[in-house]
């Protein structure tokens, strides 16, 4: 995985790399698998030794679903896919895949948590790539305390 | 290892209720420990199976202030939080503590106080167990339901009727349950054209919100009787606890709950006994598909073949594995911290023959007590000692 942009592995969530657009960082392993979010070790126990950016790869929609009744601070209603990467044939490891909310036609990652825009269709087997928002879900409407998380992240749109 | 005896047992009524979380808990301890016939200074251990009393209603400290209710003291005490799960895991903490020769009488009581939360503020609460890149999708526990139910049709090729029919079957067992929040049939056009949640499922798919406490009284198989004369107590024969992964999408499998899985290897291999040899179950029917990935994970269906034997009404009360006989989570209301223990007080009373109108013919009875989404899992077997 040569491609992979490397740091300390310390676990801090995706920071801006040579633009203003932060990464979506999932962590890379001794053993050679990816895990979307980072965690200490790998699946197996193996150690961190760097990152991978998911943006530089478009996924596949496993599942979805459009809640209406959402939480506190939650757009409603509010599209979630899991998607799953495709990582190339490089890879061996366990699937890569994340949780995130489909994007809005309104552009980028469309609007915030207040927004009430139009969502993207999506279905099972779809392509998809990520899309960043700077803000998912409002900070303190919940019952999380604000501080104790980031809450900006990254949907995800058709790839037309 | 001694083998650990249920000699008591109690529920209060599950739904909204006036009663606050200390209120509940101590109605049904005092309740179980006259069902054991015992007092509560006779207690050398007190469990409370509670999520949340804390941030639902600013209300810690429990298992201290139901020992004060209770005249327990000095009881040793503890607080067991597990999430959906902590009714299980206090099943689990109180199995340990007569196994173990730690105590000689246990009572576990799990409860939770949940009605005078709005929907949205009790769905936050519970969806505060996810992880921070979970959370902040705006992630809730329904919305796994309607992810994994969506791709556990499309697999298995599974008709969304048979979901619907899920909750006709345990609305239909809670008529007979007068502990149930509802008591009450439904037909399936009502589940299918009833509002959407979580798409494909719909609002009779989901448990409902619910305050309500149940209790179970524990002690050696050697003295059972000396609680129990007539028999009427049910043993341990088998228990196991596993967890899954925090995060839900890093699953091999997502219609496969991998604690479902170890916890039943475990509690099959200390019972002695396959998936077979069950005769009913109480499965953790928080949402329709659960009871089809259980039912299957338990080993009791092939995969993807769950959805069939409710079809063929093989999990009916009177089919050959009757699950959910007290209406499940789905009829009978789903207060947190007790589901596990009012789970299991199902079971007790199908094998120990007091079920009234739900008995059906059980010598062994299994409860599988799931929190979060999988993440954590107790499965208990019991045997009647008749």
């Amino acid at each position: 995985m040569s491609d992979h942009e490397h740091d300390d592995a310390t676990g801090s969530d995706g920071e801006a790399s040579s633009g203003d657009e932060p990464t979506f960082e999932a962590a890379e392993y001794a053993d050679g698998t990816v895990t979307y979010p980072p965690h200490t070790v790998s699946p197996n126990g193996a150690e961190r030794v760097g990152t991978v950016d998911l943006r530089e790869y478009e996924a596949r929609v496993v599942t979805w679903t459009t809640s209406t009744a959402t939480p506190p601070g939650v757009r409603e209603p509010n599209t979630l896919a899991i998607v799953e990467f495709e990582m190339g044939d490089g890879y061996d490891g366990p699937p890569v895949r994340a949780l995130g909310q489909i994007a809005e036609r309104d552009g980028e990652g469309g609007g915030g948590a207040g927004a009430d825009g139009e969502q993207f269709a999506v279905d099972i087997g779809d392509c998809v790539e990520p899309v960043y928002a700077d803000e998912l879900r409002e900070p303190g409407a919940g019952i999380r305390e604000p501080e104790s998380q980031d809450w900006d992240g990254f949907r995800f749109r058709p790839v037309e | 290892m001694e083998r650990v005896a249920i000699v008591g047992a109690s529920m209060t009524q599950f739904g909204q209720r006036d009663a606050w979380v200390r209120e509940l808990l101590a109605e049904a301890g005092a309740a179980a420990l006259d069902d054991a016939g015992v007092d509560g200074d006779d207690l050398d251990h007190l469990y409370v199976s509670n999520m949340a009393s804390g941030e639902f209603e600013g209300q810690t400290g429990v298992p201290n202030a139901l020992a004060h209710d209770l005249a327990a003291q000095p009881a040793y005490t503890a607080r067991i939080d597990q999430t959906s799960s902590s009714g299980g895991a206090g099943v689990y903490a109180a199995w340990q503590s007569i196994a173990s020769g730690a105590s000689d009488l246990t009572m576990l009581v799990g409860g939770e106080k949940m009605t005078h939360r709005t929907t949205s503020e009790a769905t936050d609460v519970i969806a505060s167990l996810t992880h921070p890149v979970e959370y902040k999708q705006g992630v809730t526990l329904p919305s796994f339901a309607g992810l994994t139910a969506r791709l556990y049709l499309d697999e298995y090729d599974a008709p969304r009727e048979s979901l619907g029919k899920v909750a006709v079957k345990n609305h239909k067992n809670g008529v007979d349950n007068p502990h149930a929040q509802f008591q009450k049939e439904v037909d399936l056009d009502t589940v299918l054209d009833s509002p959407i949640v979580a798409d494909p499922l719909r609002l009779y798919d989901f448990c409902p919100i619910t305050d309500g406490s149940a209790a179970l009284v524990f002690c050696p198989e050697s003295v059972a009787e000396e609680y129990a004369p007539d028999g009427s107590y049910a043993v341990i024969s088998g228990i196991g606890g596993a967890t899954d992964t925090h995060v839900v999408h890093e699953r091999a499998d997502p219609t496969t709950m991998g604690g479902v899985v170890d916890s039943s290897d475990i509690a099959y291999e200390m019972a002695g006994i396959g998936p077979d040899d069950v005769d009913v179950a109480e499965l953790h029917d928080m949402f329709t598909i659960l009871e089809f990935l259980q039912s299957e994970d338990l080993g009791f269906f092939e995969k993807g073949e769950g959805w069939k034997a409710v079809e063929e009404g093989v999990t009916d009360r009177d089919g050959e594995l009757p699950i959910n006989t007290s209406g499940g989570l789905k009829s009978k209301g789903h207060p947190l911290g007790a589901s596990g223990v009012a789970q299991v007080y199902e079971i007790f009373k199908q094998v120990t023959g007091d079920a009234g109108p739900r008995q059906v013919e059980a010598d062994t009875g299994l409860a599988c007590n799931v929190g979060g989404f999988g993440n954590c899992v107790t499965t208990t077997i019991l045997e009647g000692s008749q």
